[in-house]
């Protein structure tokens, strides 16, 4: 089936089995790896990526389904060269150890930076009408969707709580 | 200054002796630093290449096909049927397929039984295919027959074959006889079940022969094995072997040895003269791979009326294939850790017909340390005795089965500086503080494993321009080796960490003990401080100065009163190969990494939940090489702690043996919300001398060992539970509860 995927600002056409997924579209088919396969059952979030900005699990949508979407990948974020603000919070705060479940643990942090500033609620926010304050609960509980087995939970968190506080610094340098 | 061609030549160590500290005189103040990973940048970027990302023209797709029978034959496979589907080159259903992976440093193929079934879920069929849609399709639609025998053996508590492994005994002076008299004792049993490493990066291995040569592009841990292995399965020379893997996305163990996708997609490729690329999917990486065998555990503790042990038993009761050589080292650390003169010890392997048992992060230590760790907290209340003063009074002077004396050992520091970090003096009573809802306590456990050297080579390369290559077949599996080594260059050569590149994962370069056991970054780390010591001597005698007299920072050689750059002591390229071979230390002293674990956890009060509040780690590990990689490594192993403490457990069939929780779904690995922001220390200033030339000890699996006991110990201080069937969900806790109403 033909269809249209734009890729990190992109237009990208594709002919596709109906059976591949959008994850499988961007790895086998458009050459960006940076998006993992780490269960292809929405089980671990390593394929987590943002389709009109908002987050969701590639490996659970077939591609043909996408039609017209917009797709950001990590290499939508940054390069080696120029990364994201997340991308370096995450190397200086060592948060990942084997790298396989990243791309998706900062795709995942990327959309959810952004469910906070439009005041989301979640499972541990103490109120659902109030605007939810971006704790380390918080971004715990918002993350569990992305598992790591090498563990580096707590330094992910502190990797965003540092991309958290620097978003805030520049709002409100700006205000 | 030296001239001519470049100089090669090799510096070797048997480590028969203790060593002097010789990076604590280096100059360049990299060592032990907070460096961050060099491939983080590729990392965080998504281009870090692993190993099914391997792009290559003209792949083809492998998928394997499993048994669904427990035991028995696979009678006939509708191959035809299957040809006839879109897209579809070949089904391969016999020979060189594997029953299962390798075991780690095994270094020679694994049973190789095809058409027999040894339990369900082993690999029975390749189907390959133009993509991976078609080969998915075709594989979970292969029409084949089994002849299926009944009455396998399935459940370990009752498996009609059973053995002691030879050495796995061990009766010294009496121990019922001092049970009996002892002021205090405890006998108690405990079990954990099957655990699955469950790395991220499912096992993947994309194959081409070029020109009668097999390169593999695999997710491995142990290059030189995995070669020998590979080989040794497809019938061919080492030689025409070569594996790469420079990134793997977490191995703990479960890709130590070769495994059924990489012979798979070898012959698969050699057959159809064409690339292949066999991913495991989720799943078969629970069914094919490895599992830590589930435990039965019976710990007999006693002491006098001083709290000095006086007996020490540790049975176990673990399973595993026929024909497996591996058994969990349940009571490993057992044997040293404390002291008691009257020790029993007996293993029991009782073979069934379940996915293959094999090394999963800490064997031993993971879950033998929940067993010591959690009766040593029950002795210490039988004998009235503060858990960590009871700790104390039992650490021996000498190994207490062997008399051999210990290299450096920190243990006696970890507990009681993490006791004063951690506040245990604010500890009370079982079931003594309910906050809210909650139940809260306070549990402890000490940290043990093992420390082993592997031989390892490692080539370094310092050019004229001041620009260093370290090269190894070492593999980076998130441990950090990238950064590690890229230090241990820049110390002793006195190089910035940006004028160093570190080329691992090539089974072409040197070999390595790989990445395994706790034992890489000392083993390999200790080739490549040969190997640049080499260097140094070379550049001092260039310089006309002692070894002793050259001070190396920055790109610059200090010596004889005159400071200069390299370029102007070498014209060529000097090369120098570090071989370390373990030797008469490991004879002579009893070597490990130690460590103490402190949990405080609260128990809900009305459904028996555990979370875990605060934890601390102390561990004592000599040289540390990373402060980040090396704390990052220790949250690791404290947050696996977590998993095998409260949420992870293999769940089998009781009919087939079958893993019924084979998904990230069922099998609850640990994730953010179930881990508090955790402490660990590490301390720095000890040096092991009898371990390697580099003073430094594994941590990759100290984390892990006693963790998931602290947290057992924690909940017993919380609520008065005492849970000694792991783990503690809470239907086993919620029976126990205090009535607070």
């Amino acid at each position: 089936m033909k269809l249209t995927l734009t890729v990190n600002g992109q237009a990208r056409s594709l002919d596709l089995d109906p059976r591949v997924t959008l994850l499988d579209a961007l790895r086998h088919h458009l050459g960006l790896t940076g998006t993992k396969k780490g269960c292809d059952h929405g089980q671990c979030g390593a394929c987590t990526v943002l389709v009109d900005g908002r987050r969701i699990n590639s490996c659970l949508a077939l591609a043909v389904s996408h039609d017209g979407d917009q797709i950001t990948t990590i290499e939508g974020l940054g390069t080696p060269d120029a990364p994201s603000d997340l991308q370096t919070a995450f190397v200086a705060h060592d948060g990942y150890q084997c790298g396989y479940c990243t791309p998706g643990q900062i795709m995942s942090a990327e959309a959810m930076l952004s469910e906070i500033a439009e005041g989301w609620p979640s499972y541990v926010s103490q109120s659902l009408e109030a605007n939810p304050a971006l704790t380390d609960e918080e971004i715990a509980e918002r993350m569990s969707g992305n598992l790591c087995r090498c563990s580096a939970y707590p330094r992910i968190r502190e990797a965003i709580a540092a991309v958290r506080d620097a978003r805030a610094g520049h709002a409100e340098a700006a205000e | 200054m030296m001239d001519g061609t470049p100089k090669a030549f090799d510096v070797a160590l048997t480590m028969d002796e203790t060593q002097p500290r010789v990076l604590d005189r280096m100059a360049q103040g990299l060592l032990g630093t907070a460096m961050d990973r060099p491939d983080g940048p590729l990392k965080v970027t998504g281009t870090a290449p692993y190993a099914a990302e391997h792009s290559v023209d003209g792949l083809a797709t492998g998928f394997l096909v499993r048994a669904t029978i427990t035991r028995g034959r696979v009678a006939h496979v509708n191959v035809e049927g299957a040809m006839a589907l879109d897209g579809v080159l070949a089904v391969f259903t016999g020979d060189p397929l594997l029953r299962n992976p390798a075991q780690g440093t095994a270094a020679e193929a694994p049973e190789q039984v095809l058409p027999e079934v040894h339990y369900l879920g082993q690999p029975i069929a390749l189907v390959v295919a133009e993509t991976f849609e078609q080969a998915r399709h075709a594989a979970q639609t292969l029409d084949l027959t089994y002849d299926a025998e009944e009455g396998a053996d399935v459940d370990p508590a009752t498996a009609t074959e059973t053995e002691t492994p030879k050495g796995k005994r061990l009766d010294q002076g009496d121990l019922a006889a001092a049970m009996e008299v002892a002021a205090h004792s405890v006998d108690t049993r405990y079990t954990t079940p099957g655990h699955s490493s469950a790395p991220m990066e499912p096992h993947a291995s994309v194959a081409q022969w070029i020109d009668g040569r097999l390169e593999l592009h695999g997710a491995y841990q142990m290059l030189k094995y995995n070669v020998a292995e590979l080989a040794d399965a497809l019938g061919v020379d080492e030689s025409a072997v070569r594996i790469h893997a420079p990134y793997v996305g977490g191995g703990f163990g479960s890709k130590l040895g070769i495994a059924p996708e990489a012979v798979a997609a070898a012959h698969a490729a050699r057959e159809l003269d064409r690339p292949v690329r066999v991913v495991l999917t989720r799943d078969q990486v629970f069914e094919m791979t490895m599992r830590r065998s589930e435990t039965v555990q019976r710990l007999r503790l006693a002491c006098n009326g001083e709290g000095h042990l006086t007996a020490l038993g540790h049975e176990d009761r673990v399973s595993n294939l026929p024909d497996e050589g591996f058994a969990e080292p349940t009571a490993q650390g057992t044997h040293f850790l404390y002291g008691g003169e009257n020790r029993f010890f007996e293993q029991t392997v009782a073979r069934v017909h379940r996915s293959c048992a094999g090394s999963v992060r800490a064997p031993g230590e993971a879950v033998g340390m929940i067993a010591l760790e959690c009766a040593m907290d029950e002795l210490a209340e039988a004998a009235g005795l503060d858990p960590i003063d009871l700790r104390l009074r039992n650490i021996p002077d000498t190994h207490p089965e062997d008399d051999l004396p210990y290299s450096e050992r920190g243990l006696a520091r970890c507990l009681t500086e993490g006791a004063e970090r951690f506040g245990w003096s604010g500890r009370g009573a079982p079931a003594s503080r309910l906050e809210g809802d909650w139940w809260v306590g306070m549990g402890v456990a000490s940290a043990v494993r093992t420390n082993i050297l592997g031989e390892s080579k490692a080539r370094v390369t310092l050019r004229p321009d001041g620009t260093a290559l370290c090269e190894t077949d070492m593999t980076d599996i998130g441990t950090g080796t990238y950064a590690i080594l890229t230090q241990i260059v820049g110390e002793m050569l006195g190089l910035p960490r940006d004028r160093i590149e570190v080329a691992l994962g090539d089974s072409d370069l040197p070999k390595s003990s790989g990445s395994g056991g706790s034992w890489g970054a000392q083993s390999c780390g200790s080739a490549v401080f040969l190997a640049a010591k080499g260097i140094r001597n070379a550049l001092a005698e260039a310089a006309g100065v002692a070894e002793d007299d050259l001070t190396l920072k920055d790109g610059f050689a200090t010596g004889g009163n005159t400071r200069r750059p390299l370029s102007d002591l070498i014209t060529d390229p000097i090369v120098c190969e570090g071989h370390v071979q373990p030797g008469d230390t490991s004879d002579d002293f009893s070597i490990a990494g130690y460590g103490a674990h402190f949990a405080e956890v609260g128990v809900h009060r009305d459904t028996g939940e555990v979370r875990v509040r605060r934890m601390l780690g102390v561990f004592s590990i000599g040289r540390v090489l990373n402060h980040k990689t090396a704390v990052s490594q220790c949250h690791g192993g404290m947050i696996w702690g977590i998993g095998s403490a409260l949420t992870e457990e293999l769940m089998h069939d009781r009919s087939d043996g079958r893993i019924v929780n084979h998904n990230l779904a069922e099998y609850h690995v640990p994730v953010s919300l179930d881990v508090p922001q955790l402490d660990a220390l590490l301390l720095e200033d000890t040096r092991d001398d009898e371990a390697n030339p580099i003073q430094a000890k594994g941590i990759g699996e100290l984390g892990i060992s006693g963790a998931a006991g602290a947290i057992g110990n924690a909940i017993y201080n919380a609520c008065g539970v005492r849970v000694r069937d792991f783990p503690a969900t809470p239907d086993k806790v919620f029976p126990g509860l205090p009535d607070t109403d």
